[in-house]
């Protein structure tokens, strides 16, 4: 469970990226967040990891609280929630199964990720991943021969490997064609309902975040103007949420699925 | 109209104080060119410069290889050698000032400023000195060539490394904090193997660099091919100035070659 | 575990070539460390020399500055007086380099040819040998200064002029200009300010060369170091070292600053 009590968060200059946020997010659940760009989506996801460090207000992952946790603490809370970002965020120059077993840093001493000495078991666990996103024969492959599509399912493989329990996803298909950002879509769903593992997504696309959600946050000016079940997430409540009509580059358009196949 | 267009036209107007400079360059020039002793030819120039033309074109082949290891080849791979722990010396030792100069990595721009003006320091500082300075310390011979060249290459070196840091992607370094990474396995997972080629490369370039500067070594006792240069110019043996000439060119060209051929690789 | 996930796995690629490389880079050190008597050792012995010789060499003696003020300006001289020199040598033999204004590759191979065998020999070695030439002095090092600033800037100046844009040239042959006429009027304009940077750039390499010129006895302040070292004056070696540090990073940073400038 993630608890946001109050979160606010002023920039230096002034700006008010987010502001008196109170939110409960239950084990198991595929939230999207929309919202225009700079609403303060990307920021209200980079601080339930803390990347963004708030000014006001607590968020609490299970039972600890991100906001007050240091060090090893702070490092520990972090190992169970994964993100995947919309640039990938692979170290191009490496191998997928090293970018894989990234993720798995956190479970070991610094000393002995340095020297390589993985365990069998987290190998394993690399591999189960990869298969998982359908990626694995790539496996020794160079992340930057990859397309953006295989490269997106290898940052989730790194998420899987990460065992995380929850996954922040910010703009995963942002940089992704039509096809692929279903692919990519598809597979976050799996994991969802498969493993059982809460999934936070940030979505530009309306359409998008109506087919996979099971809930829907709407954000405007860093303040959450929407909360509810995707059956109440009509066009005329999205016209409000925006105050302004719903446009055509906000839909991804017709579901990839229903174009005839030649 | 009467007035021709180049008076309509007005010209642009040009800086007041341009020939301020241009007095002030020709008071330099003039300074500088007047202060040189240019009678100071000594009349036997003609002679051995063309002794060592021909000392070039007819080098004396004998001193490639002496069974007693006072050679052309000796001094050569002594040149190498100092080059190659010099060069490898200064790899290792700039890596940690090049993380404190580079901005990304440094807490502020005051703390990876004043690492940068260290290494500036350093690279300033000739290492032609700095060897004198080691003679001093440890001796003469190709040990203090070898320290002189790994404490000035970590100057430029250091400077190219945190250039080579701070135009890395963020995104890895995220994605391993995110995923609970220490600030060590960060640098290792994310940093390192964004910036390990350019280091490779630069390092190479930093070895060709080194291989020049180790053959003038010689000339103040600190070791390579510069030493039996210096005795065969004492000894105006021309024909040994000549091969050894040679060897050094022969050299110096074919280690660029290879050198540019793994750093092309490489990027 | 499925068996079907085991058949498309990828085998590991075998790590054989880093092992090899490793192993050559390893006996490369080690063989050179041999050869150079270079050992941990022999740093530690020579430690507290080191200390020793920094101690003697701090507080500087400032009243050593007047004696060495003359042999800076020298220094300087040689600089400017080389880096004129070459440049001007340079503009022909950039010229001649650049494939695209020399056409002919049988003029414009060898010269590059001579061009590179000139840049393989370091200033120092250069000063030793025209020394030997023409005797001790500052001559010598304004020589071996103005071969190494025609290497230097031919090099970059030819591959500036490589990259120039053909089309005020072609327009300059449109308007039936001659040779001369189409460099003066096409080619100069473009490679200007790149060629007076360049110059600059050489003259801040020659400024630090210069000053350890007087080493091999071509002229300039380098001269003292021997003889202040010779005697153990440690702390007038500092005055040198410290006095030629400030004039380099003034001039350093007057060269950058006008080169930023012109580009």
């Amino acid at each position: 469970m993630i608890e946001l009590h109050n979160v606010s968060k002023t920039y230096s200059n002034g700006t008010k990226g987010l502001n008196g946020i109170n939110l409960t997010i239950a084990h198991g659940e595929f939230v999207v967040i929309v919202g225009l760009s700079g609403a303060g989506k990307s920021t209200l996801l980079r601080s339930i990891n803390r990347l963004h460090d708030i000014t006001e207000g607590d968020i609490r992952i299970g039972s600890q609280s991100i906001t007050k946790a240091k060090g090893s603490q702070l490092r520990r809370i972090r190992r169970d929630i994964g993100m995947i970002f919309q640039s990938f965020n692979l170290v191009k120059r490496t191998t997928v199964l090293r970018n894989v077993l990234a993720g798995r840093v956190g479970y070991h001493s610094t000393l002995r990720t340095i020297l390589g000495r993985f365990p069998k078991s987290d190998i394993e666990l690399a591999f189960q991943a990869l298969d998982r996103v359908n990626i694995v024969e790539k496996a020794y492959s160079r992340a930057d021969q990859l397309s953006g599509g295989q490269q997106q399912r290898v940052a989730i493989a790194r998420v899987l490997a990460q065992e995380a329990r929850v996954i922040l996803a910010d703009e995963p298909v942002a940089s992704l064609d039509p096809l692929t950002t279903k692919q990519v879509m598809d597979d976050l769903k799996k994991i969802n309902t498969e493993l059982g593992i809460t999934t936070i997504v940030n979505l530009h696309f309306i359409d998008l975040a109506r087919q996979y959600a099971t809930r829907i946050i709407g954000l405007r000016a860093g303040e959450v103007v929407f909360d509810g079940p995707v059956s109440e997430a009509t066009d005329e409540r999205f016209a409000e949420i925006y105050g302004r009509p719903i446009q055509k580059d906000e839909l991804l358009g017709e579901p990839v699925a229903e174009v005839p196949v030649s | 109209m009467s007035k021709p267009w180049s008076e309509i036209v007005p010209k642009p107007r040009k800086n007041r104080f341009r020939w301020l400079i241009y007095v002030a360059l020709a008071a330099i020039y003039i300074w500088a060119f007047s202060g040189v002793p240019f009678n100071g030819f000594k009349e036997t120039a003609g002679v051995i410069t063309k002794a060592i033309f021909s000392g070039i074109f007819s080098p004396d082949w004998g001193f490639v290889y002496l069974p007693d290891g006072e050679d052309l080849l000796h001094g050569l791979l002594e040149t190498l050698a100092i080059s190659v722990l010099g060069t490898f010396i200064s790899t290792f030792v700039c890596i940690p000032f090049a993380f404190w100069a580079a901005v990304n990595m440094s807490r502020g721009k005051v703390i990876s400023g004043s690492g940068k003006l260290v290494l500036s320091f350093v690279r300033t500082f000739p290492e032609i000195v700095m060897a004198l300075l080691f003679i001093k310390a440890v001796g003469p011979g190709s040990f203090a060539g070898v320290l002189a060249l790994g404490l000035h290459s970590i100057g430029m070196l250091g400077k190219l490394f945190a250039d080579e840091i701070e135009n890395i992607d963020r995104g890895p370094l995220e994605a391993l904090i995110s995923s609970g990474a220490s600030r060590m396995q960060v640098l290792w997972f994310a940093v390192l193997p964004q910036v390990l080629p350019g280091f490779l490369s630069y390092t190479l370039y930093r070895f060709e660099i080194n291989v020049r500067s180790a053959t003038i070594l010689g000339v103040i006792g600190a070791g390579g091919i510069g030493t039996p240069l210096i005795f065969a110019l004492g000894a105006r043996n021309w024909d040994r100035v000549g091969i050894i000439l040679l060897g050094i060119i022969v050299m110096i060209t074919v280690i660029d070659i290879i050198s540019g051929t793994i750093r092309k690789r490489l990027v | 575990m499925s068996t079907n996930t085991e058949k498309i796995r990828p085998k590991a690629p075998r790590k054989l070539k880093h092992y090899f490389t490793a192993a050559i880079l390893i006996i490369l050190l080690w063989r050179s460390a041999v050869l150079t008597d270079s050992s941990l050792g022999e740093l530690l012995s020579g430690l507290p020399n080191m200390l020793d010789l920094l101690k003697e060499m701090f507080p500087p003696k400032w009243s050593y500055f007047e004696k060495i003020v003359d042999a800076m300006l020298e220094t300087i001289r040689m600089a400017l007086v080389g880096t004129t020199l070459g440049a001007i040598l340079a503009v022909p033999v950039a010229l001649l380099s650049a494939s695209n204004i020399t056409v002919s590759r049988w003029l414009h191979h060898p010269v590059r040819l001579l061009l590179n065998l000139i840049r393989t020999i370091p200033d120092l070695l250069l000063a030793s040998i025209f020394v030997a030439i023409f005797g001790l002095g500052p001559l010598p090092g304004i020589f071996a200064l103005t071969v190494f600033s025609l290497g230097l800037i031919a090099k970059l100046t030819y591959e500036a002029l490589e990259t120039i844009d053909q089309g005020p040239l072609e327009a300059m042959t449109s308007v039936g200009a001659n040779k001369i006429q189409r460099i003066v009027f096409g080619v100069i304009p473009q490679v200007q300010a790149h060629f007076m940077s360049y110059v600059l750039y050489a003259f801040e390499i020659n400024v630090r060369a210069a000053a350890v010129l007087g080493l091999v006895g071509a002229g300039g302040i380098g001269h003292y170091y021997e003889v202040t070292l010779g005697f153990l004056e440690y702390n007038k070696t500092c005055t040198i070292i410290l006095f030629t540090l400030a004039v380099v990073l003034i001039i350093d940073y007057a060269s950058t600053k006008l080169r930023e400038k012109l580009l």
